[in-house]
């Protein structure tokens, strides 16, 4: 029997070492090599004047997590709580927006938060700058809300949230309900319930929903070029520019993107290894 | 396991076939055509495959940067390119376009002597210009005091929050480089530093709302900023959302760009290639292109029928205000450089200097 599974699985074994494994392979060596070949440690000797990008990227994306982690779970928990209508439709517009290409819906963002965007446009109606403006004393035509980290921010939860949201969902929709009675019997109020049933049970989602919207947001480009207004560079602005820049420096694009992964594996492992002790803990 | 073995080559082989293209079924004549988006006037591709048969696989790059990045790593698999100048140069210093046989573009006698020797191909060997332009400032009437005639309005305090710099290091230190009176194509370190200290220095002042490539178009339309710089071409694309919109080519001089048409060395249809560069080469072609894409055409007798071109498709005079942004006079082309492709050194100041810029 399970060599039977092993034989089906060669596709999937050729597909992951061609599109996962030698990819990997080829960021090492290009990492460890000079511009004409040959081993170097140089491009990784730069990599403390990138400190600040480093630190700016997951520091953005801590707080995309952490805003999808908070809307995301009680979202998840109530549509669990509704019935089976109620989170078809729930589903279908959560999904709806994926249907769109990622960068026309952060392209519209664009239009919505611009200085004569539709938001300052909506203000501007309903006299919110001018009120603003009397009671500060300032003398401002619009809200600065593009262009700034929280532009970036509000990027990476609209495009990642339905990645944090269907992880939680579908693990809580499967518990089992008899747990929950059985807590009811032993004379758990709802509050206990949850913090002592529901929620260590459905960690398992909240891991994977972590892990989905962190590791895209540490990385992403796009956004923080749309709605970050490119003055302030992240990660995956930093990488790219080594690629398609002006000086074409594959070698330290892919250095540092050997260190943005290795990071990014070592963040993934702790929260893993502290959501096993959570579980075991649980257990007993 | 010799049966799942087989299975496995087989699936493999159908997956390489797929991915190359099926180059097997022999007959048909292909020329591979990689340019910018919106860039071509579409109905040219299938006038050119109903006159010849020669299907044309027609694909974009971002810039001129990642075309470099794709021919560089193998990925594009290409027989016709359309770089800029001090992208041409570069790829010919490094032996990676073909020589031309002009004898299969008649059409090249049309292109205009100006267009012709310049830096990037002094011989005429490899290229046939394909579009050329200027770099200038766009601005909105409305948001200024007065019209803006110098690079100072890019370094300006008193814009502050309302420009657009571009998001490209060559641009954007060429601006720096004009506004201090130098040669955009210097190599000396202490002035591209010195251009390099005005960007920064203006930025951190708080003068640029954002560093922009084509999220331009919707910024400038909609009034969200005041000052950008950008091509003309893309400006007459503006202009025509936004009428409040100015264009001008700074009393310092900028850049005048020629973008042309290579083939590469190892392109697998030289023929198809020369035949899809003659036929773009042509009036008819390069009058298509000019309605349709507001770049200038190197090809003369073009350039000369576009405005009487215009009255009979539009039933309207050309504003030849707008024709002389698209197609810059003499005098205003006499005061722009051609970019050249600068030393590998330099290269990578410009691009240490640009990462600390945005860090």
């Amino acid at each position: 029997m399970k060599n039977k599974l092993s034989h089906f699985a060669i596709p999937y074994v050729i597909w992951m070492a061609l599109f996962v494994v030698v990819p990997i392979i080829m960021v090492v060596l290009y990492a460890f090599s000079a511009a004409g070949g040959g081993f170097t440690l140089a491009n990784f000797a730069r990599m403390g004047t990138y400190a600040v990008v480093f630190l700016r990227s997951f520091k953005l994306a801590l707080i995309a997590t952490a805003v999808c982690l908070l809307i995301g779970y009680p979202v998840s928990y109530m549509m669990s709580k509704e019935g089976p209508q109620f989170q078809r439709l729930a589903m279908v517009l959560i999904m709806l927006p994926m249907w769109m290409n990622f960068l026309l819906r952060t392209y519209s963002w664009m239009s919505i938060l611009e200085n004569n965007g539709l938001l300052n446009q909506l203000f501007q109606k309903i006299g919110l700058i001018a009120l603003y403006n009397q009671v500060f004393g300032t003398d401002l035509q619009y809200f600065r809300l593009i262009n700034t980290q929280g532009a970036v921010v509000l990027g990476m939860v609209y495009n990642y949230l339905p990645f944090m949201i269907l992880p939680i969902y579908s693990v809580i929709i499967k518990l089992d309900r008899s747990l929950i009675e059985a807590a009811r019997d032993l004379g758990a109020n709802t509050f206990n319930v949850f913090r002592r049933v529901i929620l260590p049970l459905s960690l398992p989602g909240v891991l994977s929903g972590i892990t989905m919207v962190f590791v895209p947001s540490v990385s992403t480009f796009a956004i923080s070029k749309m709605l970050g207004g490119g003055t302030e560079m992240m990660l995956g602005d930093l990488i790219e520019q080594q690629f398609l820049g002006g000086a074409y420096n594959p070698q330290l694009g892919a250095a540092i993107s050997l260190v943005m992964m290795v990071i990014v594996v070592v963040c993934m492992w702790v929260m893993n290894r502290f959501g096993e002790g959570e579980e075991q803990a649980v257990m007993m | 396991m010799k049966k799942t073995l087989a299975l496995v080559l087989a699936m493999m082989m159908a997956a390489t076939m797929l991915l190359t293209g099926c180059g097997s079924s022999g007959e048909e004549r292909v020329v591979n055509v990689c340019s910018w988006g919106e860039y071509i006037d579409e109905d040219l591709i299938y006038q050119f495959e109903e006159e010849t048969g020669i299907k044309v696989n027609y694909q974009t790059a971002e810039s001129n940067e990642a075309l470099y990045s794709l021919l560089k790593t193998g990925a594009g698999d290409y027989d016709v390119i359309v770089p800029s100048d001090y992208m041409i140069g570069r790829l010919i210093a490094e032996d990676m376009l073909a020589e031309l046989n002009y004898d299969n573009i008649p059409n090249y006698a049309k292109i205009g002597d100006q267009y012709k020797g310049l830096s990037f191909d002094p011989d005429n060997k490899y290229t046939v210009p394909y579009t050329w332009g200027t770099l200038g400032i766009i601005y909105n009437t409305t948001m200024v005091d007065a019209p803006i005639t110098s690079w100072d309005a890019m370094f300006d305090e008193k814009y502050a929050g309302q420009v657009l710099m571009i998001r490209n290091s060559r641009d954007a230190l060429a601006a720096a480089l004009l506004n201090l009176g130098y040669d955009i194509n210097t190599t000396d370190e202490a002035q591209i530093r010195e251009a390099y200290q005005l960007l920064s220095g203006a930025k951190n002042a708080g003068v640029y709302q954002a560093f922009v490539m084509d999220e331009v178009f919707q910024k400038m339309e909609g009034g969200n900023a005041a000052i950008a710089m950008y091509y003309a071409g893309d400006y007459l694309t503006m202009l025509e959302n936004n009428p409040d919109l100015a264009y001008v080519v700074p009393e310092e001089g900028s850049n005048w760009f020629v973008d042309a048409m290579c083939v590469l060395k190892d392109a697998q249809h030289k023929t198809e290639a020369e035949e899809w560069i003659n036929f773009i080469a042509g009036t008819d072609a390069c009058l298509a292109n000019m309605d349709y894409i507001w770049y200038a055409s190197p090809n003369t007798e073009a350039l000369e029928q576009y405005p009487a071109y215009y009255q009979e498709t539009y039933g309207e005079a050309l504003d030849m205000g707008l024709y002389e942004i698209m197609a810059a006079p003499q005098e205003v082309r006499d005061r722009c450089a051609l970019y050249e492709n600068l030393p590998a050194e330099t290269l990578t100041l410009y691009n240490d200097l640009w990462t600390e810029l945005g860090i």
